[in-house]
């Protein structure tokens, strides 16, 4: 268990070091987001109410969230390119602890999403959000979104460790990402969707975390009826535990599989 | 007895109807290098991802230093270093980083890894490229960085798939010196190869490897004297003189050449190469024929591949 954590621990390293090498890597948590913000803020934002008339305090929110899932695009590539260069091998084929190959890859991944945050929070600032809560409410969304982007990061991963090639994990982690961050409370209310996709949009554990944080960050929260949407800060830890349990052993379990049968 | 470095039997795997091993035997003494030959896809890699731990056989045992390699994996990967077919090193990474975080996953302590790291990148002729990232470096370094991330734990037992595959000739001398100076020092090496004189300069034990089985082996003059002897290569400047060139090569060693329609040579195959030589350079200067080349050789790859496999398909 030890050298589980410290192998961890060095291979996450690793992958922070690739920000330095490759400072692009953090894009997807950065320049992305700060564009949506823009975007939405001074574009979409204009066309769309939303309870309480400020959009940019309704809009931040959901960038946030959105961003943090977006990270399991990136992981995705990781792990596909990794397993198709051999460098995966060469893990294996060390006395280290196998499953730190992808807790220390899934643990780098919330390094950068804590960049993210810092870049999108100063982006939001600028653009007139604000945490108006204090600093308690506001640290729990921040872990709220970090816990997000965590188990978010190992569905990216288990995705991962399917695919053959880096522009399949392109594909896959756009069809996954839109509909997961767009068919959700994210830019615009759920109240104005036909039936079946508000239902859907309501139980989207993409939707439980943007409501959430939009509660400890302070604003006007849409009335709603859904649990999820009543209790989000609860519906969110459990949705986040719900999928780690669920694509952390998977993960592992794939992972031996992919390894041995090729 | 002392125990063997690495000792296979009847290793068996199939990816679905294909049969990538079928029943392999192979034995190597401690501080040997045996070279496994054979073509693409003779389940030369296969064998190599068995006895490192990454593939389960479906039929068969191994030990890798007296340990099984599918009960006690782990205790075989903390006495082996792999260098693959691809050089498996993080090109984002600076190759001191690298062999750092190869070295830390040997669970050294930070001060002992780095020291690691430095004397690896020395001893590899990698000690001014050691700050840049990997991405930068040429084939050939990639290579030898490889070679020094499978280094970092000085395991006993080393295993190279097909180490040279696509390296320029300079870089291939000098990987061939770093494999032979590790045998030297003691440590057991199996390399997989496709070249003959690669195998031949480095090891002491052959086997050769076809359709998952191992069709002989030996040490390399066992296999060549198998293969009967060297190659003498003439070829005529063009084709009215061609039958000339034949008769004299011909009557100069008593057999009659092999023709190779595409390039014009003629091939014959001699038990002594400079008498041989000696006796066809002796028959065209008698007859004024001028020939574009005159060579003598060893057996390629596909003559001993051929020889071999013939004797299976008779036997």
């Amino acid at each position: 268990m030890g050298w589980l954590l410290a192998d961890s621990w060095t291979v996450a390293k690793r992958h922070l070091l690739h920000i330095r090498s490759m400072p692009e890597k953090l894009s997807g948590v950065t320049i992305q987001p700060i564009v949506f913000v823009f975007m939405f803020a001074y574009i979409f934002g204009s066309a769309i109410a939303v309870p309480g008339g400020d959009y940019r305090q309704f809009l931040l929110p959901g960038v946030f969230v959105q961003s943090m899932a977006t990270a399991s695009a990136s992981i995705m590539a990781g792990i596909v390119s990794d397993m198709a260069s051999g460098v995966m091998d060469r893990f294996r084929s060390l006395p280290m602890a196998r499953a730190a190959v992808l807790i220390g890859h899934t643990g780098a991944n919330l390094v950068e999403s804590v960049l993210g945050i810092v870049a999108m929070a100063v982006c939001g600032l600028i653009v007139g959000w604000r945490p108006e809560l204090g600093l308690a409410p506001t640290l729990a969304a921040f872990g709220l979104l970090l816990l997000f982007g965590f188990a978010m990061s190992w569905v990216g991963v288990f995705a991962g460790l399917f695919l053959k090639s880096s522009e399949g994990a392109q594909g896959l982690g756009f069809v996954l990402i839109m509909p997961l961050t767009f068919v959700a409370n994210t830019f615009v209310p759920t109240g104005g969707m036909p039936a079946i996709l508000r239902a859907i949009a309501n139980w989207n554990p993409t939707s439980a975390v943007v409501t959430a944080c939009r509660q400890l960050f302070g604003g006007a929260v849409p009335a709603a009826t859904a649990w999820p949407q009543v209790h989000p800060v609860l519906a969110s830890l459990l949705w986040c535990a719900a999928l780690v349990a669920a694509f952390l052993p998977l993960s592992v379990w794939r992972f031996r599989r992919a390894m041995a049968a090729r | 007895m002392a125990t063997a470095a690495i000792r296979a039997e009847g290793l068996a795997k199939r990816f679905g109807k294909t049969r990538a091993l079928d029943g392999v035997d192979l034995v190597v003494e401690p501080g040997t290098i045996l070279g496994l030959l054979g073509p693409n896809g003779a389940g030369k890699t296969t064998i190599v991802r068995i006895l490192t731990t990454l593939l389960r056989p479906d039929a068969g045992t191994a030990r890798v230093d007296g340990f099984d390699v599918v009960r006690q994996g782990h205790e075989v990967r903390r006495r082996i270093g792999l260098a693959g077919q691809q050089a498996a090193v993080d090109e984002y990474l600076t190759g001191r980083a690298n062999l750092v975080m190869m070295a830390r996953l040997y669970h050294m302590p930070a001060a002992r890894a780095r020291a690691r790291a430095d004397a690896l990148l020395e001893q590899l002729g990698l000690a001014a490229a050691g700050d840049r990232l990997v991405r930068t470096y040429s084939g050939g370094m990639r290579r030898r960085l490889d070679l020094a991330a499978s280094l970092v734990a000085a395991p006993p037992i080393i295993f190279l798939d097909e180490p040279t595959t696509g390296l320029d000739p300079r870089s291939r001398l000098d990987l061939w010196a770093m494999i032979e100076g590790l045998a030297r020092a003691g440590t057991t090496v199996l390399l997989t190869t496709q070249y003959l004189d690669e195998a031949d300069r480095l090891a002491g034990r052959i086997a050769v490897i076809d359709h998952g089985r191992v069709v002989a082996s030996g040490t390399p003059d066992d296999l060549k004297r198998s293969v009967g002897g060297e190659r003498i290569d003439v070829r005529a400047p063009d084709t009215e003189t061609l039958p000339a060139v034949r008769r004299a090569v011909a009557a100069a060693l008593g057999t009659e050449p092999a023709l190779d329609p595409e390039t014009g040579r003629l091939t014959a195959q001699v038990a002594d190469g400079v008498a041989g030589l000696r006796a066809v350079v002796r028959e065209l200067d008698r007859a004024g024929l001028a020939v574009n080349d005159l060579a003598l050789r060893r057996p390629t790859l596909d003559e001993v591949f051929l020889a071999l496999t013939e004797r299976e398909v008779a036997s």
